[in-house]
């Protein structure tokens, strides 16, 4: 996995709350065996009319938000399913963060898994970043801050989350070196 | 000293290693549960790495997701080169790592949730994952079960471990007698409309209660089922003998002088007096009605004799917008009563509600009374096992002669990946989970219901009160 330390783009922003991971990426999309590829999937009920056509008017498709990395949400982002499509699909299309006021449980695991930041800010930054569509933002996972013009707020990232994601360090490889304690775990477990 | 919960004693029979501020615990899974959809690429990263299943016979694999529910030999015939790929290769990973599988042409094929379960894996103080939420389903059983992404299920397959922080706990007691024509899935949607779609998070709930306690197995699995929907990472209930004379039938489950030792250490996984949790909610079930949904997620649920709620009268912001966007997609006005809304379509199945007794529920129902002109009706049973015991008893027949589907065994119009799916527009009352935007189908709207409610709503058209029928 590649390193993240630091990220500085421009926020596009789905305002809606609850956004659940059937409009991230609908399950008709999920019958795939490979990772890569599904940036056209994302959002896909949302970004595209019954034709096909892009909607001019859903955030992800305004040029001005062409090339941005961080995906502002409404509270509660990645609720439902635990597809690991969603993010996938969102790091295919180039987002390398979501900020919102809090994010499933799931999909923030999944998330990390993959390079995606997860980054929940409190109500006051979050409705902050919700109105201001397009600015530029800074998230520094060193000292774990989101910052923008005149506002700089902390954020909470497990420790060994923060290791594994400035590192690239992938989970399985820390797993794999447990495996004298999960042996030994196993003969116990027998022994009961 | 203070008492332990349920989870506290599952979760630490099960720490290979102890969570530290640096890092997660590392906890170890008795039983992985795979399907075709989540598992490809986790199988492919054991091939990049050159790793083998560190515990084949710990992993039990079936086809649930995107296989035909078709009567008769069609369902081998997928039509759907993407989906036949899928279980395809499947097939293939569980031939090269020597994995169990209930491929179609198994007796046990079936939903993941439904044949764990039934085939006695599922059992007291086990850790159970899947790639699949709806994994919370087995905590019925006391079992601390969860739903994983597909990398981890590549970590369980190379090391039978995940890595997880612990969990906070929320007690959800339901004291009370459910009153007739109140279901499960009622109590369910009910907790869930007043936890809110996120207010689990971060938790495993505990269902406590008298109500709880009277629940029969598979009402406990519909109640579990549904923890990820107030976005609990699980549900769980503690075993007692309902869950004892469940298990003792099930071919899996320990026999002779295994069973009375298993039975025993069971018994001691009941959430000890002084223990305490996290959170609490307490919910009246003597007070519940028949529940169903009006909007896009799972909470906006309400008693089936109220009406759409006005947005003009929501204080806050968020909570207003996504209640307008929600009554936009359903194009349901404010004020209008949930009782008498037309639908097109009856979906019995899913997870949530597959098993023999949401059958039997349907059924007593349907029972000589005849589809509504106009609507389609479809019963897909759980699991192979559940449709045998069904036409057993001539449920098939009963639903056939109201003019309903009976069909295979899968996930079906739950997720819509099988082409059984509501074209744009149409309406669904359906007893599955998720009334999410499109999740039946894109421009489908869903609202979510009990069999009971879901089998009244396809004899007369319209979304019902059961209880009238049933009278």
């Amino acid at each position: 996995m590649e390193p993240v330390r630091r990220i500085v783009s421009r926020t596009v922003v789905l305002p809606q709350r609850d956004v659940d991971t059937d409009q991230i990426i609908p399950a008709r999309y999920l019958k795939v065996t490979q990772r890569a590829g599904l940036s056209d999937a994302l959002f896909a009920d949302w970004r595209y009319d019954k034709d096909g056509r892009e909607r001019p008017d859903f955030p992800l498709n305004q040029p001005k938000t062409k090339g941005a990395q961080v995906l502002v949400a409404g509270d509660n982002f990645g609720c439902g399913s635990s597809r690991e499509h969603a993010p996938w699909a969102l790091r295919d299309f180039g987002f390398r963060a979501v900020v919102s006021s809090s994010i499933a449980d799931i999909f923030r695991s999944n998330a990390l898994k993959n390079g995606l930041v997860p980054v929940v800010v409190d109500r006051d930054a979050h409705e902050r970043l919700l109105a201001t569509p397009g600015i530029e933002v800074t998230i520094d996972l060193e000292t774990r801050t989101l910052s923008t013009e005149g506002m700089r707020v902390s954020f909470p990232l497990d420790p060994f989350a923060r290791h594994c994601l400035m590192n690239g360090v992938d989970e399985l490889g820390y797993l794999l070196a447990q495996s004298n304690a999960i042996a030994e775990y196993e003969e116990d477990a027998c022994a009961r | 000293m203070k008492g332990r919960t349920l989870f506290q004693k599952v979760w630490e029979a099960h720490v290979v290693r102890p969570e530290t501020v640096d890092a997660p615990a590392v906890l170890y899974v008795d039983l992985h549960l795979v399907h075709e959809v989540t598992s490809p690429q986790a199988f492919d990263v054991l091939r990049e790495r050159g790793l083998p299943v560190r515990r084949p016979e710990r992993t039990v694999a079936t086809m649930d997701h995107s296989i035909p529910t078709t009567p008769g030999a069609a369902r081998f015939a997928i039509a759907d080169a993407q989906a036949a790929a899928q279980v395809r290769r499947l097939e293939q990973n569980c031939a090269e790592f020597g994995i169990e599988l209930h491929g179609l042409d198994s007796q046990h094929q079936g939903i993941v949730h439904v044949i764990g379960p039934e085939l006695g894996l599922t059992q007291p103080g086990r850790t159970i994952v899947c790639g699949d939420s709806h994994t919370s389903t087995h905590g019925a059983f006391g079992a601390l079960a969860f739903g994983i992404g597909t990398s981890e299920v590549a970590h369980v397959l190379a090391t039978q471990c995940v890595l997880q922080r612990r969990p906070r706990t929320l007690e959800v007691r339901v004291d009370g007698r459910l009153r007739p024509g109140v279901t499960a899935k009622d109590l369910i949607l009910a907790v869930i409309a007043r936890v809110g779609v996120g207010g689990g998070a971060g938790h495993v709930i505990e269902f406590t209660g008298s109500a709880v306690r009277a629940l029969s197995m598979e009402q406990r699995m519909t109640v579990c089922n549904m923890s990820i929907e107030a976005g609990a990472r699980a549900g769980m209930i503690a075993p007692d003998d309902t869950t004892f004379e469940y298990l003792s039938k099930k071919p899996r489950a320990p026999k002779g002088a295994d069973w009375d030792k298993a039975v025993a250490r069971w018994r001691a996984l009941s959430t000890e007096e002084g223990a305490t949790y996290d959170r609490s909610v307490a919910i009246d079930g003597s007070a519940l009605e028949p529940m169903v949904t009006y909007g896009t997620n799972p909470g906006m649920a309400l008693p089936v004799g109220s009406r759409v709620p006005d947005p003009a009268e929501v204080p806050d912001s968020a909570a207003r917008a996504s209640l307008e966007k929600a009554l936009r997609y359903m194009d349901l006005r404010p004020g209008q009563p949930l009782v008498g809304q037309r639908v097109d379509v009856v979906f019995i199945g899913s997870c949530t509600n597959s098993r023999i007794e949401d059958l039997r529920s349907a059924a007593s129902v349907m029972r000589g009374r005849k589809v509504a002109p106009g609507v389609r009706v479809l019963v897909v049973p759980g699991s192979q096992r559940v449709k045998q015991d069904a036409e057993l008893e001539g449920l098939d027949r009963i639903f056939t002669a109201a003019g309903a589907e009976w069909r295979e065994p899968g996930c079906s119009m739950c997720i819509a990946m099988n082409g059984d799916q509501l074209a744009p527009g149409q309406y669904a009352v359906s007893t599955s989970n998720r009334n999410f935007e499109g999740r039946q189908g894109k421009g489908g709207r869903t609202f979510l219901a009990s069999p009971l409610t879901a089998a009244a709503t396809a004899v007369t058209g319209r979304i019902a009160d059961a209880r009238e029928l049933l009278r």
